[in-house]
């Protein structure tokens, strides 16, 4: 039989090859682009910044980077199934707000608690987008609102943690890493190896890439999205835990404000679509580091935080710019 | 009035229209025919200034023109109604039929006492009887489409294209819709009238124009021709032309000695199927004939489970498949190869290894890691065996030609290993070698014992590659024809829904 089909096999157009000259177009800066800026400023700083090089100064970056690569992490799952979660920054307050209300049943309690209180978020987000059909940014935007009511409503105003536990988790290190950012790296690790090696993660960025396809291959869609949201609501959850540990205080109001912004941020500069179909980890872990160091940058230099936030949006816009200009240049 | 002579389309080496004559009177309904990817649309387009033609020239009342954008063929008064109506539904419907020419009081408001009086006798003239101050989005579509009508007179429209008007309206609807056409052809205005559904043509046209590959292929008066010669030429077959023989590459016939190892029975989905029955034996080729919009492709997805069914059975290898769902089908031995590949077949930014695992990952995998060397294993066995072209197996499937992309495909639903294989149109879009391939592939299989239900539109494929047709025509069987009686000319009748016997017999 396959001799038949050797005969039967006439002009066959020849594949088109893939030419990837090394040549840097929008393709290259879209997948390379963030780490090359983050060495970049990194060597701008070693040589402008005075004692930028010292442990305390790097090491205090490391720690302020820790919530918004948690969170970015999760997005950048969300991302992936061509979704989008706003709710992220109202998931860390609401779990901020649940320590000092369960600090009295222990530590580990407490933790659990609020880290569940994100995992239920996210059932929500999940559920909305995944079995009703709700459109993601509605759907997560509703929950921001309301959640950040319901983290007020559980907080009232600023409460301080004294608990040891908590203050340990926040300050305290290991062989001089905090844990804070072993939490973080093993998190980025987990979510790497997710996304390569394991079933759910091929799935995922199958139906990012084409939801309708992914249904005719038998793909259990509704669960995978279901799922992508509660991970994304437990990391921002863990994410609100270590910063209110860190600062030893929960504050509803402020806690995570703008946290959406920040992590979609990081996931773009990493080189994730927003189109889904792709999660790039360690690009989100860089993408965040990237944006942690131009705040940092600018706090150096004594301009102002909000030039910073200004300076944040111009990076979105940019970076999404690199994307539309991709996709145009292969049609 | 409205005339193209050999008008030329192009779209990145394909040719959608070559040559194109056409032309339009004063005050008749033109009928323009053809199956999907004739050309029907790339001429509307050309017609109403969407595109410019790459070579013939366009007249209108005689004189050469060249429209730019849409909005010059419309100053011309060239109007076009969709199938989705494209206007406000949240205005009334004098607002919309007066849209961006409403009358003005002398303080440049609108006129709104004006509007509605004039709105009404416009209606009143043609024959509606509804209130024109009622928002338009709580008529029904047919309404809307008249609507749409009314604003096409308004605007002094010399001609009317109306695209697939009547697919989404009731008999009564329909009826109305006809009527105003009428009533716009005896005031002199020319009506250009696509639709699928072909009885229409005969209650409505005077003239038809058929389309097929991009050619026009017949031109003349709609009563000299009857139903079987239309789809003669839509589908490019001669009546009396007995079938050819080795035009595919489909091979001898397959033995049909078993039981059936897939089996439905009246499948019903709304307003798509109407009990639809089939049963095909390990094996056989059971090929699905029918024209657009005769539910063949809802068969298949109904069977697939990837078509909510209102209800009826399917059962493979004696067992019942559970209804509306996909991952049951699947698990039972059924595969599917949807029709079309881009939307709902590849996920173009992976790779070629991936596509082809995607619908096995749960047995290759492991404690919720994927087995990556069984799947090495697997894509390679697949990309050899099906001469899947690729760089590499990690090549990106966006990059690969059409044909194989849907080798990837076939190649991601042989790896579940099904017992019933549903194929549409498996060569539709894919050069020559590639189709070729694909045919042999298809009896190959079957002589593997695998069952095959194939769809295609063209006859060629259908007579010699399937055992036996099945012809479906608005959502339920209308015929068979077996072994000894399938050819060209008794298919052709069949789809036109005359007897088979009667005409199949004097090939």
């Amino acid at each position: 039989m396959s001799e038949r089909l050797a005969m039967r096999t006439p002009a066959e157009t020849p594949p088109k090859r893939r030419t990837r000259p090394r040549r840097i177009d929008a393709d290259w800066i879209r997948r390379n682009g963030v780490y090359v800026a983050l060495v970049l400023l990194l060597a701008i700083n070693v040589v402008f910044t005075d004692n930028f090089v010292s442990e305390g100064t790097l090491r205090l970056q490391l720690i302020q980077v820790v919530p918004v690569l948690i969170v970015a992490i999760g997005m950048a799952l969300v991302i992936g199934t061509e979704g989008i979660d706003l709710s992220v920054g109202a998931v860390m307050a609401i779990a901020a707000a649940l320590i000092p209300l369960y600090i009295g049943y222990g530590t580990l309690v407490a933790v659990l608690v609020a880290v569940l209180a994100g995992a239920i978020s996210g059932l929500l987000a999940g559920t909305l987008v995944g079995r009703v059909g709700v459109q993601p940014i509605i759907a997560t935007l509703g929950i921001m609102v309301a959640g950040r009511g319901l983290a007020n409503l559980f907080g009232g105003e600023i409460k301080s943690i004294r608990d040891p536990g908590i203050v340990e988790l926040g300050s305290g290190s290991v062989l001089g890493i905090p844990y804070v950012v072993l939490i973080a790296a093993a998190v980025a690790a987990g979510a790497w190896f997710l996304v390569r090696r394991s079933t759910y993660g091929r799935r995922l960025v199958a139906i990012g890439g084409n939801k309708r396809a992914a249904e005719l291959a038998g793909l259990p869609v509704r669960r995978v999205l279901v799922t992508t949201y509660v991970l994304c609501g437990l990391l921002a959850a863990l994410a609100g835990v270590l910063l209110a540990a860190r600062s030893q205080a929960s504050d509803p109001t402020k806690l995570g404000l703008l946290m959406e912004l920040s992590a979609i941020t990081a996931v773009v500069l990493g080189g994730t679509p927003l189109s889904g179909g792709q999660v790039r980890i360690a690009g989100t872990v860089a993408g965040a580091l990237l944006l942690q160091l131009i705040t940092a940058t600018l706090i150096f230099h004594d301009i102002p935080d909000s030039t910073a936030q200004i300076a944040q949006a111009v990076i979105v816009v940019a970076a999404v710019y690199v994307q539309l200009g991709r996709k145009k240049a292969r049609r | 009035m409205l005339e193209t002579e050999g008008v030329t389309k192009s779209f990145g080496g394909v040719h959608a229209l070559r040559g194109v004559d056409f032309s339009l009177a004063q005050g008749e309904i033109h009928a323009l025919v053809g199956e999907n990817g004739a050309g029907k649309s790339t001429l509307i387009k050309v017609l109403t200034g969407v595109y410019r033609p790459d070579e013939g020239t366009i007249r209108f009342d005689g004189r050469e023109v060249s429209f730019h954008r849409p909005a010059d063929a419309q100053r011309a008064g060239i109007s076009t109604i969709y199938q989705e109506v494209n206007l406000v539904p949240l205005l009334s419907v004098a607002r919309n039929i007066f849209l961006g020419r409403e009358p003005r009081t002398r303080l440049g408001l609108v006129d709104v006492a004006a509007m509605n009086r004039r709105a009404a006798e416009l209606v009143g003239s043609l024959g509606i009887d509804i209130d024109v101050t009622a928002d338009l989005g709580t008529l029904g579509l047919g309404i809307q489409q008249m609507v749409a009508l009314a604003r096409a007179v308004s605007v002094d429209s010399r001609v009317v294209i109306m695209d697939e008007p009547t697919s989404s309206l009731e008999a009564k609807e329909v009826a109305t819709l006809f009527d105003v056409a009428r009533t716009l052809a005896a005031r002199g205005v020319g009506l250009v009238f696509v639709s699928h559904r072909l009885d229409e043509l005969w209650q409505l046209c005077d003239r038809v124009t058929v389309l097929r590959d991009g050619r026009r292929v017949h031109s003349g008066s709609m009563a000299e021709l009857d139903r079987l010669g239309l789809i003669a030429h839509m589908l490019g077959r001669e009546v009396a032309e007995v079938a050819r023989e080795g035009a595919t590459e489909f091979g001898d016939t397959h033995r049909r000695d078993q039981e059936p190892v897939l089996t439905a029975h009246g499948l019903q989905v709304r307003n798509r199927l109407h009990g639809v029955d089939l049963a095909v034996r390990p094996g056989e080729v059971l090929g699905l004939g029918g024209l657009l919009g005769s539910g063949r492709s809802e068969t298949v997805k109904a069977v697939y489970g990837a078509l909510p069914v209102r209800s009826g059975s399917v059962h493979v290898g004696g067992r019942p498949v559970r209804p509306n769902s996909v991952p049951h089908a699947l698990r039972a031995g059924v595969a599917l190869l949807s029709e079309d590949r881009k939307a709902e077949g590849i996920i173009a930014d992976l790779s070629v290894r991936d596509n082809i695992a995607l619908a096995v990952l749960p047995r290759f995998s492991r404690g919720g890691l994927v087995a990556e060397k069984r799947i090495d294993a697997l894509v390679e066995t697949f990309v050899r065996r099906l001469r899947i072209k690729a760089a590499s197996p990690q090549q990106k499937v966006r990059e690969l030609s059409g044909g194989n992309q849907q080798k990837v495909l076939i190649a991601r639903w042989l790896c579940t290993e099904p017992k019933v294989f549903l194929l549409d149109e498996p060569t539709r879009g894919i050069d020559v070698g590639a189709k070729a391939e694909v045919q042999a592939l298809i009896d190959e299989l079957a002589e593997q014992g695998l069952a095959v239900v194939l769809i295609s539109s063209e006859m060629d494929e259908l007579v010699e590659g399937a055992d036996r047709v099945v012809v479906l025509r608005d959502g339920a069987v209308s015929g068979e024809l077996s072994e000894d009686r399938k050819t060209s000319a008794a298919l052709l009748a069949a789809l036109a829904g005359a007897a088979a016997e009667e005409e199949g017999g004097d090939e």
